[in-house]
C-alpha cells in the first residue's frame, strides 16, 4: 500500500485535469463525483498507507517518481517523501478537504463555475500535498507556489467583481515577496551545501555550521520570509483578510486549514537549521508574538463575520510561529491539526450562515440564528469554544495551553513571549464569543433563505466532534499526562528542555489561562448580551484606536504609500518610455538637419549657378592664400 | 548535406510558395506549412537519430563544409551541436505555428507574405548553424529584410514607423559587427598568414586585451540591440506591436534568441578575457533590464507592447545569465530561450487572435472575457503563469537555474533580479485580470477558440508543460555546449587537423603563400 | 603687323566670360541663359586659342574644337529641354520649373 503513496497527489491532479478539460460539459452531479471523489480516494489512501507506515516502524519512506532536472551540480528529483510529519499534514490536508468537499457540492450547486471550482480545489490539494510531501527545496517550492497559485484563483473566483480580483491579485503579490525572500534562501543553501535536498541538508547542516553561525541565521531568516508570506504573518499578513472574497470552502480549506499553515510546515521542516540559527529562532517567536496581539485586536473591531475568523486565523497561526520560536516544533503541530479542524468548522458553518442570509457577511444584520440553525448554532459553538480554549472539555484548550506553557517553561521561553500569549489568549476568547453572541443571539434581523442540507451538516458535525475529542491524544502532565502525538513525532522534531524547577507551576498555569478564557467569554457575554449600550460606549469612547484596528493597524495605508503607488507611479509617468525620447531626439536632430538642407534644394536654376561661382571663388581664394 | 538542405528548403519553399499564391492561395499556405514541418521533421530526426549518443568531448552532430570564395577564405560552413540543434527544433516549431495564425489573418499578397515569412526562417536557420563568420553576417542580413517586409506591409496602424525603427536599430548594429568580424579576420591573418572567415580558425586569435574588447564590443552591440538590453530595446515594443501575430511571434520567439545565441557562440569562445572583464556591467546592464521591463510593461495598455516589454525583462535573465560564466546559469539560459520563445509566442498569439475577434488591442476596453471564451482563458492563464515563472512550467526551470547559478557570481545583482519576479507577478496578474476577469465593460460578444487557433495554442500549452516537469533532454542536448568551456576549440583542433589535407587556406592578401 | 599681346587677349575672354556670367544669373528667360552658356563657352575657347598662339601649339585649337562639338551638343539638348519645359509650362521662365524644390 504505501507504494501507492504517489497516487495521493495524483489523484487530484488527474481529477483537476478532466475538470479542467472537459468540465463545462459534465452534469453538476458527475463533476461532484469526480471533484470529491477523487480526495475521497487520497483521503482513504492515506489512511492506508499511514497505517502501513506506522506498522512498519520505519523512519521515512521515499518515493521517487522521476529525477526532474539535473544540471551542473544541482540535481532534484520528482521525489515524495513521507515521515511521521508529513503524515499528519497529508492527514489533514485529505481529510479536511475532503470534508471541506463534501460542504462545497451543496454550497457551490447553483453556481454556475461549478466545475471549475472543483478543478481549483482539487489543484489547490494536489499543490499542497506535493509541498508537504517534497523530498527537496525546489519541488516543495513548486508546491508552495502551486498553492499560490490556487488560491489566486479562489479568492478571484467570482471574477466578474473587480474587488475580488484585486483581493486575488493582492494575496498572489504579497506571498510573491515572501516566496522571493525563500528563493534566494534556496540559493544560498544551495551555495553551501550542493544539494536542495532537504534530508542531506538537514543531515550536513550540524556539521557544517556551529551554533549561531553567520550564514545559518541568514538562511533561516530568509526561509522565514517566505513562511511569514504564505503564513500571513508580521509584515506580510495583510493579504488575508481581504482574501476573504472568496467562497467559504475556500477560507476554510486553503486560508485557514492548510494553506496558511505552510509555513509553519516549512520552519518545522527545517527546525534543524533554526536551531542553530538561535537569532532567527527567536524572530519566530517574536513575529509570532506580535502578530497574534496584533491579529487578535483587529479582530475585536471587524463586522464581516469571516473576517473575524480571517484575523482569528492569522492570530492563531501566531501562536503556531510562537511555539516554532520557543523550539515547541511538536506542540506547533499540534496546534496547526487542531486549529485545522475548528477553523475550518468555523469558516464552514459561517458559510453556511452566510449562505443561509442571501450573502450577508455582516454580523450585525445577524442574529438570533440559535434557535433557526441549531445543527449550525451548535457545531458553530463548539468551534468557537475551541478557539477560544475553553477549558477541559475542548481540543484547542490542550493545542493552546501546550503552547502557553511552553513559552512560560521552556528554555527558549521567557516572559514577555508567554504575556503576549495569556494576553491573546484572552482577547481570543472576548472576540471568538462576541462572533457567536452577535451572530447566534439577540433578535433576528435577517430571513433566511436557505436551510443548510445534509452535505453541510454532516462535514460539520464531523469536525465539531473532532475540535472537540482532537485534543485527548495529547494531555498535559497535570491532566492525565497523555503523549501520544508529540510521542509520534518525537523521533524527527525534539522536545523542549524546560527550565529548571519549574515544572510545579504548571497546574498554576493552566488554572490562569483557564480562568482568563472563562473570564473573556464572560466579558463578551457581559458587553453583547447583558448590555450591548456598554459595548457602544466602549466604541465610541475610543473610536480612533477601534478605526484603527478594524483597518488592520493600517498596514494597508504604509504598504499602499511606501510600495504599492510609486510603483504605479513610476510605472504610468514613464509609461512611453523615456529612453525611447532619446532616440526620437536623435531621429528629431537628423530631421532639423535635413530641413535645413532642403532648402538649398530650391529648384530655381539660378541659384544652383550662384552657387558654383560662389564656390569657384572661394576655392581660387583658398587655393591663393593656401600655398601646398 | 541535411543542414544545407534545411536552408535550401525552406528558400526554395518560400519562392514556391510565392508563385503558387497567383494561382491558389490556399494551396500557397499549404505549401508553406509543409516546407515548415518537412524541415521540423528533418530536426527531430536529427536529434532522435544522434542527439542522445553526444559526448563532452566532441559533441558537433554534423558538419558541412564546402569552399565558397577560397580566395577570401569564405566557406559555405555549416555545424550543428546541440544548442543549435535546440534553436532549430523551436525555430520551426514556432515557424508551423506562424504560418498557421496566419491563416485567417493575411488576407493580402499572400504569397509574398508567405515568401518572407519562409525566407525569414532560412536566415534564422541559417544564423544557427553557419559557422563562418562572412556567412554569418550574409544570413544575419537576410533574417532582417524579410522580417522588414513583413511588419511595414502587414503591420498595424503605426507600422512604418516600427519598420524603419526596427531596420535602423538592427542594421547600424550589424554594420558593428561586420567591423569587428573583419577586423578579427585580418588579426587573424597577420597572425597565422591564413586568411580565413572560419568560425574555428578565429576561436585561436590571440588579441592584445585591448583590442579584444573593443573587437567584442563590436559584436556585443549587436547581439544586445537584438536581444534587446536597456537601454538598446525601444525598437522592440513598435516592431512587436506593429507587426503582424506571425511577426510578433517570430520577432519573439526567434529572432531576439539570434542575439543570445550569437552571445553563446561568439562573444564568449572568442573573446573570454573581454568577456569576463565586462561581466559585472553586462550583469547589471541584464538586471536594470528586468527590473525596467517589468516596470514598463505594467503600465502599458496595448496588450502586445505590455508583452513586448515582458520579453525585455525575460530576456534580461539572459544577459544575466550568460555573463555568470558557469554551467547552471547557461542551461538556465538556454532554457529561458526556449520556454520564453513558447510562453511570450503563445501570449502574442492570444493577443492576434483577441484582435481579430474584438478589433482592438486595448486591454481597459477588454474584461470579464472568462465567461465568453472559458477555453482561451485557460489557456492564457497557463502562459500568464508561465510568464511570472510558477513552478511546474518551463520558465521556472529557466529562470530558476539562471538565478541560481548567478548567485555564484554576483549575490546582490542576484538578489535584486529575484526581486523582479515580484513585478512580474504585478503585471501578468494585470493582463489576466483586464482581458479574462473583472466585467466585460463594452459586451463584446466574441466566440471561443476554433479548431485551427486550439491546433496552435495546445501544442504550445503541452510544450511548456512538459518541458517544467521533464526538462531535463533539453538539459542534455544543450550540456555539451554549456558545460564543456572548451567544447568549440575541441572541435577546431579535430576539424582544422582533417580539413587541412583536403582544403587548401588561400587568400587573396596571402601575398607570400602565392609566390613558388 | 604688330601681335596683339596675349594679355590683350586674355582680357577680352575674360570679359566675355563675366558678361555670360552675370547674364546667366540675372537673366530669367531660360533661351537667354542658354545664350549666355555659350558666351561663357566661347569665352573659354578663345582663351585657349590665345593661350595656344602664345605657345605656338595646335593644343589649343584643338580645345577649341572640342568645345565646339560640345557647345553644338549641348545646344541641341538644351534646346530640346527648352522645348519641353515650355510645352509644359507655357513659358521661358526658368524660376518657374522649380518643380525640383525641397
Amino acid at each position: 500500500m504505501i507504494k501507492l503513496l504517489w497516487l495521493i497527489p495524483t489523484l487530484p491532479f488527474l481529477s483537476a485535469l478532466i475538470l479542467i478539460l472537459v468540465g463545462s460539459r459534465l452534469s453538476w452531479r458527475v463533476a461532484a463525483r469526480i471533484g470529491a471523489g477523487s480526495i475521497g480516494l487520497a483521503a482513504l489512501l492515506t489512511i492506508l498507507v499511514g497505517y502501513e507506515f506506522l506498522s512498519s516502524g520505519k523512519d521515512a519512506y521515499l518515493h521517487v517518481a522521476w529525477n526532474w532536472f539535473q544540471a551542473g551540480d544541482l540535481s532534484t528529483t520528482f521525489a515524495f517523501y513521507l515521515d511521521s510529519l508529513s503524515m499528519v499534514f497529508i492527514f489533514v490536508i485529505t481529510f479536511v478537504g475532503f470534508l471541506i468537499h463534501i460542504y462545497s457540492i451543496e454550497f457551490m450547486q447553483e453556481d454556475e463555475g461549478f466545475s471549475r471550482f472543483f478543478a481549483y480545489l482539487n489543484l489547490f490539494v494536489c499543490s499542497m500535498l506535493i509541498l508537504v510531501l517534497a523530498d527537496n527545496l525546489v519541488l516543495l517550492y513548486l508546491g508552495w507556489e502551486g498553492v499560490g497559485l490556487c488560491s489566486y484563483l479562489l479568492i478571484g473566483f467570482w471574477y466578474s467583481e473587480e474587488k475580488n480580483g484585486y483581493a486575488a491579485r493582492k494575496a498572489f503579490i504579497i506571498t510573491r515577496v515572501g516566496d522571493t525572500a525563500m528563493a534566494i534562501g534556496l540559493f544560498m543553501l544551495f551555495t553551501v551545501f550542493h544539494t536542495l535536498n532537504i534530508q542531506d541538508i538537514l543531515t550536513q547542516a550540524p556539521l557544517v555550521w556551529t551554533t549561531g553561525a553567520s550564514m545559518a541565521v541568514l538562511i533561516a531568516f530568509l526561509l522565514l520570509g517566505g513562511a511569514v508570506g504564505k503564513s500571513a504573518q508580521l509584515p506580510l499578513q495583510t493579504w488575508l483578510p481581504d482574501a476573504m472574497a472568496g467562497p467559504s470552502p475556500v477560507s476554510a480549506l486553503i486560508h485557514a486549514a492548510t494553506m496558511v499553515t505552510a509555513g509553519v510546515y516549512l520552519i518545522t521542516r527545517m527546525h534543524i537549521v533554526y536551531e542553530l540559527a538561535p537569532l532567527a529562532q527567536l524572530w519566530v517567536g517574536i513575529i509570532g508574538a506580535v502578530t497574534l496581539l496584533i491579529a487578535g485586536f483587529s479582530a475585536l473591531t471587524q463586522f464581516d463575520l469571516k473576517r473575524v475568523l480571517a484575523y482569528s486565523t492569522i492570530s492563531q497561526i501566531g501562536y503556531m510561529f510562537l511555539a516554532m520560536g520557543v523550539g515547541a516544533w511538536s506542540a506547533a503541530v499540534f496546534h496547526f491539526m487542531i486549529h485545522a479542524f475548528f477553523k475550518a468548522l468555523l469558516f464552514l458553518a459561517a458559510g453556511a450562515v452566510i449562505m443561509a442570509l442571501h450573502h450577508e457577511h455582516d454580523m450585525f444584520r445577524m442574529g438570533g440564528l440559535k434557535n433557526k440553525l441549531p445543527t449550525i448554532y451548535w457545531t458553530f459553538l463548539i468551534g468557537a469554544a475551541s478557539l477560544a480554549a475553553l477549558p477541559f472539555i475542548t481540543a484547542g484548550f490542550y493545542s493552546k495551553d501546550q503552547i502557553l506553557w511552553l513559552a512560560w517553561a521552556g528554555e527558549k521561553g521567557n516572559l514577555w513571549f508567554f504575556l503576549a500569549a495569556l494576553t491573546g489568549a484572552v482577547v481570543t476568547a472576548v472576540y471568538t464569543f462576541r462572533m457567536v453572541f452577535i451572530t447566534f443571539f439577540g433578535e433576528a434581523k435577517t430571513k433566511i433563505s436557505h436551510v443548510p442540507g445534509m452535505r453541510i451538516t454532516i462535514p460539520l458535525v464531523i469536525l465539531a466532534a473532532l475540535s472537540l475529542l482532537g485534543g485527548f491524544i495529547e494531555l498535559p502532565h497535570t491532566l492525565g499526562h497523555l503523549t501520544l502525538f508529540s510521542d509520534y513525532l518525537s523521533p524527527l522534531l525534539p522536545s523542549v528542555t524546560l527550565k529548571e524547577g519549574i515544572e510545579s507551576t504548571e497546574w498554576a498555569i493552566q488554572l490562569v489561562t483557564a480562568a482568563l478564557a472563562l473570564g473573556g467569554v464572560y466579558f463578551a457575554y457581559i458587553l453583547y448580551v447583558k448590555q450591548p449600550k456598554l459595548s457602544d460606549e466602549i466604541k465610541s469612547s475610543t473610536f480612533e484606536l477601534h478605526q484603527f484596528w478594524f483597518r488592520g493597524w493600517d498596514f494597508d495605508a504604509l504598504y499602499n504609500l511606501v510600495f504599492v503607488r510609486p510603483f504605479v507611479y513610476l510605472s504610468r509617468i514613464n509609461k512611453n518610455d523615456v529612453i525611447d525620447q532619446f532616440y526620437t531626439g536623435l531621429v528629431q536632430i537628423t530631421e532639423y538637419f535635413n530641413t535645413a538642407f532642403v532648402k538649398t534644394q530650391s529648384g530655381i536654376l539660378r541659384w544652383y549657378v550662384m552657387g558654383i561661382v560662389v564656390g569657384a571663388i572661394l576655392i581660387m581664394t583658398i587655393s591663393l592664400f593656401v600655398q601646398p | 548535406m541535411m543542414l544545407a538542405s534545411l536552408i535550401a528548403i525552406l528558400m526554395v519553399g518560400g519562392i514556391a510558395a510565392g508563385f503558387l499564391a497567383r494561382v491558389n492561395q490556399t494551396a500557397c499556405r499549404w505549401l508553406s506549412l509543409i516546407t515548415v514541418t518537412i524541415a521540423f521533421g528533418i530536426i527531430l530526426f536529427i536529434w532522435i537519430d544522434e542527439g542522445l549518443s553526444m559526448t563532452l568531448t566532441d559533441s558537433w552532430l554534423r558538419d558541412l563544409y564546402i569552399p565558397w570564395i577560397p580566395s577570401f577564405g569564405i566557406a559555405f560552413h555549416l555545424a550543428m551541436d546541440g544548442l543549435s540543434l535546440l534553436m532549430l527544433a523551436l525555430t520551426f516549431f514556432l515557424g508551423i505555428l506562424a504560418v498557421l495564425v496566419s491563416w485567417k489573418e493575411i488576407q493580402y499578397r499572400v504569397g509574398f507574405f508567405h515568401f518572407n515569412l519562409l525566407w525569414v526562417l532560412a536566415g534564422i536557420t541559417g544564423v544557427f548553424l553557419t559557422m563562418d563568420l562572412f556567412l554569418f553576417y550574409f544570413f544575419w542580413e537576410v533574417m532582417l529584410i524579410p522580417m522588414y517586409f513583413l511588419i511595414g506591409i502587414w503591420g498595424h496602424e503605426n507600422k512604418q514607423y516600427a519598420a524603419y525603427k526596427f531596420f535602423i536599430f538592427t542594421q547600424a548594429s550589424g554594420l558593428l559587427m561586420l567591423l569587428a568580424i573583419l577586423a578579427l579576420y585580418f588579426i587573424h591573418g597577420e597572425q597565422t598568414g591564413i586568411y580565413s572567415f572560419d568560425y574555428f580558425a578565429l576561436l585561436n586569435t590571440t588579441l592584445t586585451p585591448d583590442t579584444a574588447r573593443w573587437l567584442m564590443c563590436g559584436f556585443l552591440i549587436a547581439f544586445v540591440v537584438k536581444l534587446p538590453v536597456v537601454p538598446l530595446h525601444t525598437w522592440l515594443p513598435d516592431a512587436h506591436t506593429e507587426a503582424p501575430t506571425a511577426g510578433s511571434v517570430l520577432l519573439a520567439g526567434l529572432l531576439l534568441k539570434t542575439g543570445a545565441y550569437g552571445l553563446i557562440r561568439f562573444v564568449l569562445p572568442i573573446f573570454p578575457e573581454a568577456a569576463a572583464s565586462i561581466a559585472p556591467i553586462a550583469m547589471l546592464l541584464g538586471v536594470v533590464g528586468i527590473i525596467y521591463g517589468a516596470v514598463q510593461a505594467y503600465s502599458q495598455t496595448d496588450f502586445k507592447r505590455l508583452v513586448a516589454y515582458t520579453s525585455v525583462s525575460h530576456m534580461g535573465f539572459i544577459m544575466l545569465g550568460v555573463f555568470a560564466f558557469n554551467e547552471l546559469a547557461m542551461q538556465g539560459v538556454v532554457m529561458q530561450m526556449i520556454t520564453h520563445g513558447i510562453s511570450t509566442g503563445a501570449l502574442f498569439i492570444i493577443a492576434g487572435v483577441l484582435y481579430e475577434r474584438i478589433h482592438t488591442r486595448d486591454i481597459l476596453r477588454m474584461g470579464g472575457m472568462w465567461k465568453k471564451v472559458p477555453f482561451m482563458g485557460t489557456v492564457a492563464m497557463v502562459f500568464v503563469m508561465a510568464s511570472l515563472g510558477l513552478p511546474g512550467l518551463g520558465n521556472f526551470i529557466a529562470e530558476f537555474m539562471t538565478l541560481i547559478g548567478a548567485w555564484q557570481a554576483n549575490k546582490l545583482l542576484t538578489i535584486i533580479a529575484t526581486a523582479g519576479l515580484v513585478f512580474a507577478t504585478a503585471y501578468s496578474l494585470r493582463i489576466m485580470q483586464k482581458v479574462f476577469l473583472g466585467k466585460n465593460i463594452e459586451g463584446h460578444g466574441i466566440t471561443d477558440l476554433s479548431l485551427r487557433e486550439k491546433f496552435i495554442l495546445v501544442p504550445l500549452c503541452i510544450a511548456i508543460i512538459w518541458l517544467g516537469l521533464f526538462p531535463q533532454q533539453v538539459i542534455n542536448t544543450a550540456k555539451p555546449t554549456v558545460a564543456n568551456g572548451s567544447h568549440a576549440k575541441n572541435h577546431a583542433a579535430i576539424h582544422n587537423r582533417t580539413r587541412t589535407d583536403n582544403v587548401q587556406y588561400t587568400s587573396a592578401f596571402d601575398t607570400e603563400r602565392r609566390k613558388p | 603687323m604688330n601681335v596683339l599681346p596675349v594679355e590683350m587677349g586674355l582680357l577680352l575672354a575674360g570679359v566675355l566670360f563675366t558678361l555670360g556670367l552675370i547674364s546667366v544669373l540675372i537673366r530669367r528667360n531660360i533661351i537667354f541663359m542658354l545664350i549666355s552658356v555659350e558666351i561663357m563657352l566661347n569665352a573659354a575657347g578663345l582663351a585657349f586659342i590665345v593661350a595656344g598662339s602664345r605657345w605656338a601649339q595646335a593644343d589649343g585649337q584643338v580645345m577649341f574644337i572640342f568645345i565646339l562639338t560640345m557647345a553644338a551638343a549641348e545646344v541641341s539638348v538644351g534646346l530640346a529641354l527648352i522645348l519641353q519645359i515650355y510645352h509644359h509650362l507655357k513659358t521661358l521662365d526658368s524660376d518657374a520649373a522649380d518643380k525640383m524644390s525641397g
